[in-house]
């Protein structure tokens, strides 16, 4: 493989290209409301009416709005005309679909009308898609139409023109900081593990993506695939790794699926595996799946399960970048980390340190759900204030009501209360703010939301997560959900919530690993910002 | 060999570089209360007892696996610790079913005898009275989940001291156990060597010579340090 092979393949694919496209949703929201079938009908639909020469259908990943799943676009390419959008579409509207299309027979009687989406919504006008750029634009399970799209041409310009130190500085002057949830500085991080002296280096991936409502990587993983491939493969480089893996959890079976075709596709090409683009760099990648357990996206339990053990945390020092997988210097970092890096080499790093805040550069991937009206996938760069993405982009509340809160941060995050809308999106403002940035889940509440019982479930996913070695998580958490519950039920005194208080101090700062230490977050972010939610629920002694 | 410098409850202290704080105090005559760690077995700094200050960070680090460092001013007991090192205890008897009167170790426990170190005489948490067995399958010894505190202490010392790992973790959050071989009945495993370390290992009652009424069980633990003894400074006699 070299980059006049790249360059073929990708004019390959241009010039098979039809004048009309079909863009089908297959992610994961979009498949579980039959959006395959409805792929497997257009494709036929088009066969009989001898339309395939001019109109091909191709199933993509996420088109964002998952609340108007199955999604489907119809896009002209010659000439190129802005694309349409329908929402909800069913199998006996398919024929209407290929009805509107100019080249179709005559339309015939009792056609289904369709559902048009308006792209011109804040939805979608006020998205920047760096991360997200190829996701629902592309066939995530074909390499040529990633490599198309520009795909492992910065990876060749990496072994080519660049020098590991020179990926790392660019890393760092880009001010990426870690999507994981906690925003190290990516470069920061690389540096350490490219100046540690071994034998072995290692790079993770990591996709256990675990809080609940949040999927933004398992969208970028069923979407495009192959820039997480790519990045860590620059990763890899960078620090002197020959080796990757990617830990994904079991329950993502799309994701996992695609993740195969696109390795074997990739090294089938030469572009992962020995001697990548003709050059000294090896690099594999493999994949290992978890095994249903939350703490597993904890990197030292993380490490673990890899490892074949039991997935435990075990105290930092020694971080994963001095001593991680079997004991080798190890890169974690987050699929939407790694999807950032492409488009950092590819632009420069002063350019992706243009887009967002002072110290939270980029943008950020968002999966907005509840009480709202426009749910899905969003990328909008950092800096967005909340206001703007309750609001305008997700159409305010369902009812017509207004919201009380957003939940962001899963379970080790808290709740930000309306009050608070205004609050630019980084991670500085939303630590202030009693939460965290998190890795993009970002659940909505309305007025009717009582944010004890929101507390009272996020401590019972905690306590179901607990991995059991350190003590105060393990008997924190029992603790912890049982006085809520019972403020919950109304049977508290004030004293109840002392104790509460006091034992969210000591789970806090005593627990082994992120999980315990953040267990208490939402409890201590509802008490801060929804304290009359409490105290509504306790009786006076 | 390099000697680090630092200070522990403001007594100037010298350790070996690759010292913990836990072995630094403890040789210093400074007491730390601990329970998953014992001395010659790995640590996993799991029970958070052992947690201490240390000026300019504002996290608790674990005595038993943070090492020592030159000019580290270290603070091992504050009200702060104290009270979360009291609540962690209070926690560990509303868990499992402690019922000291009745209890083989009663007088020989660590967990007894933290509990009034730390001046926990009473329990304000709500009991969780779990639905624990016992195991006496094993023709010698006898596992009494309800008294577990799950230290792993067990798992530990037969995995690297007697080499027969037939202990194991099973369950996770509430619901962890230590469990023998595949979780089978003890006294089938054709693994178990029945050597007693982790009967000599066990902080509490957990792990019992059959046959030994309430009070009785003085924790044997001269062949443990016999073992380690020899392992760590080739000395071979008892």
């Amino acid at each position: 493989m070299d980059i006049s092979d790249l360059l073929n393949i990708a004019d390959q694919e241009r010039q098979s290209q039809t004048a009309f496209r079909i863009r089908c949703c297959v992610a994961a929201g979009c498949v579980a409301t039959n959006s395959l079938a409805v792929k497997e009908n257009l494709q036929m639909a088009i066969t009989a009416a001898e339309m395939a020469d001019t109109v091909q259908v191709c199933g993509v990943g996420c088109m964002r709005l998952c609340s108007r799943a199955p999604l489907v676009a119809v896009d002209q390419v010659t000439p190129a005309k802005p694309s349409l959008l329908y929402e909800t579409v069913t199998l006996d509207q398919v024929p209407t679909v290929v009805a509107t299309l100019p080249s179709a027979p005559a339309s015939r009687s009792g056609a289904v009308p369709l559902q048009q989406g308006d792209l011109t919504h804040p939805f979608f006008t006020h998205q920047r898609s760096i991360v997200l750029e190829n996701t629902g634009l592309i066939d995530p399970e074909r390499i040529e139409a990633y490599i198309a799209m520009g795909g492992y041409r910065s990876l060749y310009h990496v072994l080519r023109e660049m020098t590991p130190t020179e990926v790392v500085d660019t890393m760092t002057r880009s001010g990426l900081r870690g999507r994981g949830g906690a925003g190290y500085p990516t470069g920061l991080k690389w540096a350490m593990v490219a100046k540690a002296i071994a034998d072995r280096k290692f790079v993770v991936c990591n996709a256990d993506e675990g809080d609940p409502g949040a999927f933004m990587d398992r969208s970028v993983l069923e979407g495009d695939p192959h820039r997480v491939l790519e990045g860590m493969a620059i990763a890899a480089y960078a620090v002197g790794a020959t080796q990757g893996y990617i830990y994904i959890r079991a329950e993502y079976p799309l994701a996992i699926q695609r993740l195969h075709i696109a390795i074997r596709q990739a090294q089938r090409m030469g572009l992962l595996g020995s001697h990548i683009f003709d050059s000294p760099f090896d690099f594999r990648i493999d994949l290992r799946t978890g095994a249903g357990a939350y703490v597993c996206g904890e990197e030292t339990a993380l490490m673990a399960s890899i490892e074949g053990k039991r997935g435990i945390p075990s105290p930092r020092p020694p971080y994963p970048a001095e001593r991680g997988l079997w004991g080798f210097p190890t890169l974690i970092n987050n699929v939407e980390t790694f999807a950032n890096v492409c488009p950092i080499i590819r632009n420069g790093a002063e350019w992706f340190a243009s887009i967002g805040t002072e110290k939270s550069k980029g943008t950020k991937v968002f999966a907005i759900a509840g009480a709202i009206r426009n749910t899905g996938l969003i990328e909008v760069p950092m800096g967005t204030p909340l206001r703007e993405i309750v609001e305008d982009m997700g159409g305010g509340v369902s009812d017509g009501g207004t919201a009380k809160a957003v939940q962001t941060g899963g379970p080790a995050g808290g709740c930000i209360p309306a009050s608070a809308f205004d609050t630019p999106v980084d991670y500085e403002s939303l630590t202030q703010l009693g939460s965290i940035m998190g890795s993009g889940g970002m659940i909505v509440m309305d007025q009717q939301t009582n944010m004890v019982d929101i507390a009272r479930y996020f401590m019972e996913f905690c306590r179901d997560e607990s991995c059991g070695k350190c003590i105060p998580c393990r008997a924190g958490t029992v603790q912890m959900h049982q006085l809520l519950s019972k403020i919950c039920e109304g049977k508290a005194a004030p004293a109840d919530l002392h104790l509460l208080e006091e034992l969210c101090d000591m789970v806090k700062h005593t627990s082994l690993c992120g999980l315990g230490q953040s267990a208490p977050s939402p409890v201590l972010s509802t008490l801060r910002h929804f304290q009359d939610d409490y105290l509504a629920l306790i009786h006076p002694e | 060999m390099a000697v680090k410098t630092l200070i522990i409850d403001d007594q100037l202290i010298s350790a070996l570089e690759e010292e913990t704080l836990l072995q630094a105090a403890q040789a210093a005559g400074i007491h730390i209360p601990t329970l998953c760690y014992l001395e010659g077995i790995s640590e996993v700094g799991a029970c958070r007892l052992c947690l201490v200050e240390i000026a300019g960070s504002s996290k608790l680090h674990p005595a038993c696996v943070t090492k020592v460092a030159e000019g580290m001013s270290v603070r091992t007991q504050s009200d702060r610790l104290q009270k979360y090192r009291r609540l962690i205890i209070e926690m560990l008897f509303a868990e499992g079913n402690h019922i000291c009167a009745v209890c083989v170790a009663n007088g020989h426990c660590e967990l007894q005898q933290l509990a009034m170190d730390l001046g926990m005489d009473h329990v304000t948490l709500e009991y969780q009275f779990p639905n624990r067995l016992v195991d006496l399958s094993h023709d010698r010894f006898g596992m009494d989940h309800n008294r577990c505190v799950l230290c792993t202490r067990c798992i530990r010392v037969c995995d690297e001291l007697e080499g027969a790992h037939i202990w194991d973790m099973a369950g996770r959050g509430t619901r962890s156990q230590v469990i023998t071989d595949l979780n089978q009945p003890w006294g089938t495993s054709p693994t178990c060597t029945s050597c007693g370390k982790c009967v000599a290992a066990c902080p509490t009652g957990a792990i019992f010579h059959q046959g030994s009424t309430v009070g009785e069980m003085v924790h044997e633990r001269t062949r443990i340090e016999f073992i380690v003894n020899a392992r760590q400074n080739h000395q071979w006699q008892f």
